[in-house]
């Protein structure tokens, strides 16, 4: 079963390799959110820096969005989920291997570039660390969930805006949690809840959504 | 050589088998068994549901009415779809190499020699949206001859494959049935082998 999902990661990740248009994508998306903000409200410290937590959470969040309709789009028009969904393990594992690599792609380049982005709105340096850590909590809560939309609306046309609907409301408590503990760490109060809160959303995230986005690639 | 036709040598069976599409019968009461050694051609118009009923087989498509059976415990199924399942951005091993590590694994020198059976000596290295249509198909088919499976269901094998192609095909369908696999099918050419067996889903259509 492990080799099973190697063997996806290492394709999916072969694929990135020779279509980084793919990885760079999200990144550019995320960067040019935050980018036109001060351009757009106001260049000023002292807004910026109160507004930063939410900007970069919720450009986050879109860059995922974004790049989640494809999750398995891709591989149903080729066949290959076909060829996936054959093989005899449970499908919950090839969800599980193809999320790794999306957030890989997509979200783990988000929190490396995130110092820079915090430091563009004026975030304060000692809630950096806070942001970073939320990122790494939320970012993969956000794959995972995500999948279960992009696996409902794999055989549909055009289902991107129904994506986007279908799994907005559940990323409203990842957002909500993860702007907070950055706006505490700003302000200089402890994180320990908003993080143990995001990490428990991780770990429940982790146990449900690939058993159910398998089950919904096969509908 | 004779077979006891005893259950052991069935590697397929199904029950009453029907598919229902958008409201309209497709096909219904369909008892079939397929035993080892043989060969299935599955005919009907288009749109009679010959690809469904191949789909229904792999377990890709859903059975609402009836049952499809695999008697035996460790029956490898290999599907080839009209979607080939095959990345283009990928060269020919390098999609081999995934499709054979979803169930086991595979060394170059297997992957090459593959290739080599199916006529793409040369074409390993390219990646497959360099190919055409009917080297696509041979990459693909190559898995064949990779992996072991009992039963090979097919969907339109010879399309887009050029008619030495089609012979030499034909001369792998029977290796593998006379090695004691077996295989289904569905093709528009007629397949000259004396283990063909016709299934005519026209006389499963409703009236």
């Amino acid at each position: 079963m492990i080799k099973f999902m190697l063997a996806i990661v290492r394709r999916d990740i072969l694929l990135v390799a020779r279509q980084p248009a793919e990885m760079i994508n999200p990144l550019v998306f995320f960067v040019l959110v935050v980018a036109l903000f001060p351009l757009g409200v106001s260049p000023e410290a002292s807004l910026l820096s109160e507004v930063a937590a939410g900007v970069i959470w919720v450009a986050a969040m879109l860059a995922t969005l974004l790049s989640l309709e494809l999750l398995f789009k891709l591989d149903h028009d080729d066949g290959s989920l076909e060829q996936l969904l054959l093989a005899p393990y449970p499908s919950w594992t090839l969800v599980l291997a193809k999320v790794f690599v999306h957030w890989l792609v997509s979200g783990l380049p988000l929190i490396l570039i995130s110092p820079l982005i915090a430091t563009m709105l004026f975030l304060p340096t000692h809630a950096v660390p806070a942001l970073m850590l939320s990122l790494l909590l939320g970012t993969p809560t956000l794959s995972l969930l995500g999948a279960i939309g992009a696996a409902l609306v794999t055989g549909v046309r055009g289902g991107g805006m129904l994506l986007t609907l279908l799994i907005l409301p559940l990323y409203v408590p990842v957002i909500i949690f993860g702007s907070s503990s950055v706006a505490a760490a700003a302000q200089g109060m402890a994180v320990d809840g908003y993080i143990a809160l995001l990490a428990a959303m991780f770990v429940f995230a982790l146990m449900i959504t690939p058993w159910a986005a398998g089950s919904a690639l096969k509908l | 050589m004779s077979f006891p036709s005893s259950a052991i040598f069935h590697l397929l069976c199904t029950d009453d088998l029907a598919c229902e599409r958008d409201l309209r019968v497709l096909y219904s009461g369909l008892n079939f068994t397929v035993k080892a050694g043989e060969l299935w051609h599955i005919k009907g118009r288009n749109g009679a549901g010959k690809t469904t009923l191949l789909r229904q087989l792999a377990g890709l498509h859903p059975v609402d009415t009836g049952k499809v059976l695999y008697p035996r415990h460790a029956t490898k199924v290999i599907y080839i779809g009209h979607k080939l399942g095959l990345k283009e951005q990928l060269t020919a091993d390098e999609n081999l190499s995934w499709l054979a590590g979803l169930d086991g694994s595979s060394t170059q020198q297997q992957r090459y020699a593959a290739l080599e059976k199916v006529g793409l000596r040369g074409y390993e290295e390219n990646t497959v949206a360099q190919l055409s249509a009917g080297q696509k198909r041979r990459v693909a088919l190559a898995r064949l001859h990779l992996c072991k499976g009992n039963i090979w269901l097919l969907d339109e094998p010879f399309t887009s494959i050029d008619q030495q192609g089609i012979v030499d095909e034909q001369d792998w369908l029977n290796q593998h049935t006379l090695a004691g696999g077996a295989v289904l099918m569905t093709s528009h050419q007629e397949i000259s082998l004396p283990q063909v067996k016709i299934l005519d889903l026209s006389q499963y259509a409703p009236l």
